[in-house]
Formats: structure tokens, C-alpha cells, sequence
């Protein structure tokens, strides 16, 4: 970056941009520049801030502070539309388009075109739409329904839609996802294509050979901070790891050594079609097992399967020793599994219920008799949950919709709490709590492996994996790629057992 | 910034849907009351109250057992048939298969009991929205009842089964006591008994309900059994009230079954509400009937004066989950 980049140079800035969401800073002034014409990658661990930034480029959010300028002007889209018609265009991993429409009319969708009476131009819409798509050079019959096609031809759809609107620049997040090898090609190749046509594009994933593969410049996010953009030439991966994760590894992660006692659960050659492949592990009580890995590396989905929330194609679990087969969540519970989930909103909670009827909702059954609740029991339980967890609410009947995220996630751990499991299964316990509360819900998971339980969490945040775990499972497409313990594992370590292309030493055993 | 500004509106608007949601529509139910006890006296007669209450116990009793289902989020449009049918089958057994009393009573409960099972059991395990299920059920059991009664209504019973729809204790009708025991048996139930707090979790956020380890599936068949049962029970009471099992009985049942929870402030989206308000809205429809009656208003006006009320109290459901999302 030795030549100095003019100002007509760039299309999109952003400068000192600021999104705070309540009790979390997601973007914290931002500053960096987009070139005309370049594909730009973005990188940073899950929760970084890409996603935020995005957004707020296409009107999703608005920011706190700062500005983002477009072709020089100040932007403040208040929609995505508003975006899209300025010529910004998103495609998001879950594509948005209607299945039962064709392809030529998904492109047109939203600005169909119409003849002089105000009627539908079909035959001038089908010219359109073979055109881009001729443009594209990709083989997709306009005709055809969006639902029958892959993910790889949704995709061109997506970007064809984007290009009927004249889009100047085109973010795409995480967009080979579920591309095969082949498909990524294409991709790359239809990306190289609009670049050279002038389009700017701005590219967000996680696989770190992409990002070496086809951008020009990288920006890295790191706790909503910038942390750099430089020529992507210049960078090795390592560099770009280390940038990522940086280098402060707080104590705040009050770790208890526990002495580790009998197998709890055990997993035996796990498998589920496309999603879970040999999965073997243990849990002992006492210990806490954390499980890394990308967003769609296949955690969730393991706890899942174990909760008896999607069905096995295979293999073997045993909980202290007996072999069990597990169809719902209600048999899990029964043998003592609870699942703390990643949404806590649309999963853990009945948000229009109050915070007596949350936390006792696994336990009515052990506090009732005859199917009457024993109110009192009830009321000891919350009172003794509300009090343990530490959650702020001005009364037990307080509806869980109006506690603050934090209070939130401690009802959904208070309602397991009560219900006295031997085998924990979280999922994102921290996600989107302040670091106050953090901690605190650090401090109950000791609590219940000091009442004898065992952990098992699945976690998007590295330190907090690092900084909990005794044992450290990592994941990637639906493989467990490492085993690191509490001293042999280190954030590099972690993200290229995670990320790991063929030309990193993923080291698996 | 003008965010405070729009605070402070939010917390007046906000508060006054509050205040809606608790006592909002029993409010209305007491000034209508005392408009039409204004324009026309007789209203508030005590024959014509206690009148008023025993023509709702039949709607009411099916709308107590629809309470629990759309608080599950769920719907059920059979309800006007499977009156007609149990109301055949309890005709049936009083007038031509032998006249037993006990049977006349058990078979039709049993029989709407099945009805409501096959509700539920082929929404949930089949998959199918309740909606169509409950659509196809109205049209079977209709046809059904035609079938059994060769399209001619079955008339004259026992003394003892017409007490049921016309019988009094002291001054009170024999429906009414079934309608108020429904309404408390089932108040009770919602709020003290496991199965009742299940209903409100699964209404109010069914996969956090089944990832806490509620048997969803089974928790809605028995609902439906429970609507079933109670729709029986209006059956009965219809049948001996009208000395007659008649072919289109119930017909039309489902809306007024359906706007009495409505109205009543139970969401159709599941998870808010309960039978006290649907006592409120089953009454203030009779209500508005009777009152319009008394005024000589004629019956048209009244269904357009019932829809009316049915959109005010939805757009009402809506505008307090607008406002509370934050």
C-alpha cells in the first residue's frame, strides 16, 4: 500500500462508524475504504462486527455514529430497498427469493416490467432475464422454478437480480457456503467477470483460501474494532489469523480445576446424512467439553441430534454407561440431558410467560401432584433460581419479553438449574450478553459442575472456549477435526483445525 | 434526541393497552349493558338476564373448550358439526335404539370425544394445517348426521333427558350451571394444573415448550379431545332443549364459538388469554342479540353489529403486540 489512493478512487467509506445495540458495542468507529472496482474480503471471528457493518450499508440497521459515504455522498438507507435501488445490493446466505416464481420473474421481482396500460411485460421481462444471464455466461433456463434449481444457480439468480438493478457494488456473506468445489468456481469466476466490468464487490467468509484466492484487499474486524486492511497479497494466513484473534486473552474466565470423575455420556460413531460424520467423544463428570468450530460446522446440529431433536442416521449414545436411544427432547430430560439453546429468545424462552413460568417449565412435573402445581414449591424454586442467578426483575410475575438479554439468558439457565441435570448441552451460552454478565454465567456453569454435572458447549467466542473448557472438540463440515486439551490448545491452534484448508497442517487425531 | 420524546408516547399508549388487555373489554360489555338497560327497561329484568345467559351456555360451553385450543395457536372449525352429529346420535338412542338413558348421555360425549381426537391426532402427526383437517371434519360429520337421520330430524324425548336443556335449579337453567361450571373447571385448570401451563407455553413459543420437554403433540390431541367432548356436551344440551335432533343444528356455530374467544381477548396467535374472558365475550354477544331484540332492531343488523365486533377486538389483539415489541 505503498501508493497513496486518491479520494476518486474509492466508492464506498466508512468513517468512525458506530453501532451500539443495548448493553453491546457491535461496531466501534470504524474507518476504512472501499476501491471502485476491487473485491474486498472481510474477515473476523463469528461476532466481529461484518455482519453489523453490512446491515448497516443496506439499511438493515441504522448506525449509532459516523458516517458511510457512497460514490462521495452520505448514506443513511433506511431499508434495503432504499439500497438496492442506489445500486447496493446484498446476497445473503439464505438467498431471497420465491421458490414457486421463475427465475425471470424472481429477477424482476419488485420492478417488473410493464407495458404502457400498467400490465406486466412479459415477453420484454423474458428478454431481460436471458439477457443477464447470457451476460453472466451461466447455463439457468429463465424459465424454470427458483425451487427446483440448486443453491449454485439460486445464487447467479441472486446476483442477476442485483445486476438488473444496476448494482454497483455487490456484498456477498458467506457465499460458498454450501457451494460444492465446482460450484465455487464458477462463482469465482463469475466474480473475476464483474469486477471487470466495473462492479465492486465486497466478499465476507470465513475460508481463509478464498479469501487468498480471489480479493485484492482484506479489512479484519476484531470485537467491532478495525483492526487493518491491507493488500491481500502482502498477508500470509498466519498473519491474518493472528490479526483476527489478536492477542488479549483477559482473565476473565474464572476456570475451576475439577476432579474428573465417571463417564457421563459417550458418542459413538454419531452420523447424520450430510450433517454429522463419525462423531466420537466422551464427557466425564466434572468436566466441561467445549466444542469450536465455524458457524455450520455441524455443533449445533450435534447437540441436536443428542437432544433428540433430529434423527440419527447412526451410531451410539450412552449415558453413564447404558446404551439409549433418545427420540425427543422429553426422553433426553428424562435421562438427565438439558439443552440450553443458541436463541434464546425463540428457544429458551416463552417470552410471553413471566419468569415463574420459565423456570419452571421443565420441572411442573416433578412439583406437581396429581397435575396441580404445587404453587408453593413453584415459588420457592424462583425465588431460589432469581436469587442464585442473580436476575434482575421487579417481580417473579414480570412477563421474560421485558428482562434485558443477560436476565434473559439467566432464566433460560434457571430453568434448567432447577431441573437438576446431570449432562448440560449449551449452545452459545454468552451470545450477545455484556461481559459483566458474561462472567457471571461463567460462575453458575462451575456451580453446576461442582453440583456434579458435566458440560458440554458449543461456542462461536475462542477465549471463551479456551478459557472454560478442559477438553476442546473442534468441528468442521460436520467432522470432528481435533481434540486439543486445556494446554495444548491455543487460538491458532483452534481457527486452522476450524477453518483448515489442504494447505494448513490440520492436525487431527 | 427525539428518541425520549417518542418514549414517553410509547409508555401512554403502552399503558393504555395494558389497561385494555385487563379489564378493556369487560368495560364495554358493562356500557353496552347499561345503554340497552337505558333505552329499554325490561333488559335488566331478571328473567330476561338470566334468559340471556341461558341462550350463550351453548356457545359458551364449545367456546370454553375453543379457548384452550386457540391458545394453543391452533383452530377448529368442526365444532357446528359434531354438535349436529352427537346431537343425532344422543336423539338416536333416546327415540329409536332403545330409549336408555345412560347411553344417550355416554355414546355422544364418546363420539365427539373421537371426533376431537381425530382432529387432533390427524393435524398433528399428519402434519396438516388444523384449518383443513377441522374444514374436512365439518363437512364429514354434517354429512354424517344427514346419514344416520335419513334426512329427517328425530323428535320427542325422555323427561329425564330434557331436563338437561330446559331443567331449572331454583331460579337458575340447568345449562347455565354447565356453562359456569365449564368456565370454572377450566379457569382452574389453565392456571393451576401442568397440562393448563403447557397449553400457554406451547401457545406462546412451541419449540422452546418442546426443547423444554413438553410432549407437544399429545398436550394438542387432548385438547382437541377436550373440545370435542364439550361440543358433545352442547349437543346434549341443544338436542334436549329443542326436544328434537334436527339435521342443521349447530350449523353456523363455529363463528359465534370462535368470536366468543376473540372477543373475549384471547390472541388467535396462541400463548394470551383465558376462559374468564371468553365468559365476557360469549355474554356480550348474547348481549347485543337480546338488546337488539328488545329494541326491534332486525337480525341483520345484528350479524353485521357481531363481524363488526369480531374485526375491532382482532385489530385491538394487534395493535397491543405492535405496540409491546421493542
Amino acid at each position: 500500500m505503498n501508493n497513496p489512493i486518491k479520494d476518486e478512487d474509492w466508492i464506498l467509506r466508512f468513517d468512525k462508524v458506530t453501532k451500539r445495540f443495548p448493553g453491546v458495542l457491535a461496531l466501534d468507529n470504524v474507518s476504512f475504504d472501499v476501491l471502485r472496482g476491487e473485491v474486498h474480503a472481510l474477515v473476523g471471528e463469528n461476532g466481529a462486527g461484518k455482519s453489523t457493518l453490512i446491515k448497516i450499508v443496506t439499511g438493515v440497521y441504522q448506525k449509532t455514529s459516523g458516517a458511510v459515504f457512497f460514490q462521495g455522498q452520505s448514506i443513511h438507507y433506511q431499508n434495503p430497498h432504499e439500497a438496492l435501488r442506489s445500486g447496493i445490493a446484498a446476497i445473503y446466505q439464505e438467498l431471497n427469493l420465491i421458490p414457486a416464481l421463475t427465475v425471470a420473474e424472481n429477477i424482476f421481482m419488485g420492478h417488473h416490467i410493464r407495458n404502457q396500460r400498467g400490465f406486466i411485460d412479459w415477453k420484454k421481462m423474458k428478454e431481460e432475464a436471458q439477457k443477464l444471464i447470457d451476460f453472466l455466461e451461466v447455463d439457468v433456463d429463465i424459465d424454470a422454478k427458483v425451487g427446483t434449481l440448486g443453491v449454485a444457480k439460486k445464487q447467479v439468480v441472486e446476483i442477476a437480480k442485483a445486476l438488473s438493478l444496476n448494482a454497483q457494488i455487490l456484498i456477498m456473506d458467506e457465499p460458498t457456503a454450501a457451494l460444492a468445489k465446482k460450484e465455487i468456481e464458477t462463482l469465482f469466476r463469475i466474480i473475476q467477470f464483474l469486477k471487470s466490468k466495473g462492479v465492486t464487490i465486497i466478499y465476507i467468509s470465513h475460508h481463509l483460501d478464498e479469501i487468498f484466492a480471489i480479493s485484492d484487499r482484506v479489512t479484519v474486524l476484531r470485537d467491532g474494532k478495525h483492526v487493518a486492511t491491507s493488500n491481500t497479497a502482502t498477508l500470509t494466513i498466519d498473519d491474518l489469523i493472528k490479526m483476527m484473534v489478536g492477542r488479549k486473552l483477559v482473565e476473565q474466565f474464572p476456570h475451576l480445576d475439577h476432579k474428573v470423575e465417571d463417564e457421563v455420556l459417550r458418542v459413538e460413531n454419531l452420523n447424520r446424512k450430510g450433517v454429522l460424520h463419525n462423531i466420537n467423544f466422551s464427557l466425564k463428570k466434572g468436566q466441561i467439553v467445549g466444542i469450536a468450530g465455524m458457524v455450520g460446522s455441524g455443533r449445533t446440529e450435534l447437540l441436536r441430534a443428542i437432544y433428540g431433536l433430529d434423527p440419527l442416521d447412526g451410531g451410539k449414545i450412552f449415558v453413564k454407561g447404558n446404551k439409549v436411544t433418545i427420540q425427543s427432547p422429553h426422553d433426553a430430560i428424562n435421562l438427565g440431558i438439558a439443552l440450553l439453546p443458541e436463541e434464546r429468545k425463540t428457544q429458551g424462552l416463552v417470552l410471553l410467560l413471566s419468569v415463574t413460568d420459565n423456570i419452571g417449565l421443565p420441572s411442573l412435573t416433578k412439583i406437581s401432584n396429581r397435575g396441580f402445581i404445587d404453587d408453593t414449591k413453584l415459588n420457592h424454586i424462583t425465588s431460589e433460581m432469581v436469587q442464585m442467578m442473580n436476575i434482575k426483575t421487579p417481580f417473579f410475575h414480570q412477563k421474560t419479553m421485558f428482562l434485558s438479554g443477560g436476565n434473559q439468558q439467566k432464566v433460560v439457565l434457571g430453568k434448567w438449574f432447577a431441573r437438576e441435570c446431570d449432562i448440560y448441552l449449551f449452545d452459545e451460552p454468552t451470545r450477545g450478553i455484556d461481559v459483566g454478565a458474561k462472567i457471571e454465567i461463567y460462575h453458575l456453569m462451575n456451580k453446576l459442575i461442582e453440583r456434579g454435572a458435566a458440560i458440554l458447549m458449543v461456542s462461536s467466542e475462542l477465549p471463551e472456549i479456551l478459557g472454560m473448557s478442559d477438553h476442546i472438540l473442534v468441528m468442521k463440515e460436520g467432522k470432528i477435526t481435533g481434540t486439543l486439551t486445556r494446554q495444548n490448545a491455543n487460538q491458532e491452534e483452534v481457527l486452522k483445525l476450524a477453518i483448515g484448508g489442504g494447505r494448513l497442517n490440520g492436525r487431527s487425531d | 434526541m427525539d428518541a425520549l420524546t417518542e418514549d414517553k408516547n410509547q409508555g401512554l399508549v403502552e399503558r393504555f393497552f395494558i389497561f385494555w388487555d385487563r379489564i378493556g373489554i369487560l368495560l364495554v360489555f358493562i356500557v353496552v349493558c347499561v345503554v340497552f338497560g337505558i333505552l329499554n327497561p325490561v333488559f335488566f329484568n331478571p328473567l330476561n338476564i338470566i334468559n340471556v345467559i341461558r341462550q350463550v351456555s351453548i356457545i359458551g360451553v364449545m367456546a370454553v373448550g375453543m379457548t384452550l385450543v386457540i391458545l394453543l395457536g391452533l383452530i377448529d372449525l368442526s365444532v357446528g358439526s359434531i354438535v349436529a352429529f352427537a346431537g343425532i346420535i344422543a336423539a338416536g338412542f333416546q327415540v329409536k335404539w332403545g330409549g336408555n338413558f345412560f347411553l344417550s348421555l355416554i355414546i355422544p360425549l364418546l363420539v365427539a370425544a373421537g371426533i376431537g381426537y381425530f382432529n387432533g391426532y390427524v393435524s398433528t402427526k399428519g402434519g396438516i394445517h388444523p384449518f383443513i383437517v377441522t374444514l374436512g371434519s365439518m363437512s364429514i360429520f354434517r354429512g354424517a348426521t344427514l346419514l344416520i337421520a335419513q334426512g329427517k330430524p328425530i323428535s320427542g324425548m325422555s323427561p329425564a333427558f330434557r331436563f338437561i336443556g330446559a331443567g331449572m335449579i331454583g331460579p337458575i337453567p340447568f345449562p347455565v350451571i354447565l356453562f359456569l361450571g365449564c368456565v370454572i373447571v377450566f379457569g382452574i385448570i389453565l392456571k393451576r394444573t401442568v397440562f393448563g401451563r403447557y397449553i400457554y407455553a406451547i401457545g406462546g413459543n412451541q419449540e422452546a415448550a418442546l426443547l423444554s420437554g413438553i410432549m407437544v403433540d399429545r398436550v394438542k390431541i387432548l385438547t382437541y379431545t377436550i373440545l370435542g367432548t364439550l361440543s358433545g356436551l352442547s349437543a346434549l344440551i341443544l338436542t334436549s332443549r329443542l326436544n328434537s335432533g334436527e339435521l342443521v343444528a349447530g350449523q353456523g356455530y363455529e363463528l359465534d364459538v370462535i368470536a366468543s374467544v376473540v372477543i373475549g381477548g384471547t390472541s388467535m396467535m396462541g400463548g394470551e388469554g383465558g376462559v374468564y374472558g371468553t365468559l365476557i365475550g360469549a355474554l356480550l354477544i348474547g348481549v347485543i342479540s337480546n338488546g337488539l331484540n328488545l329494541l326491534g332492531v332486525q337480525p341483520y343488523w345484528q350479524m353485521m353489529v357481531k363481524g363488526t365486533i369480531i374485526i375491532l377486538a382482532v385489530l385491538m389483539d394487534r395493535m397491543k403486540r405492535r405496540f409491546r415489541t421493542v
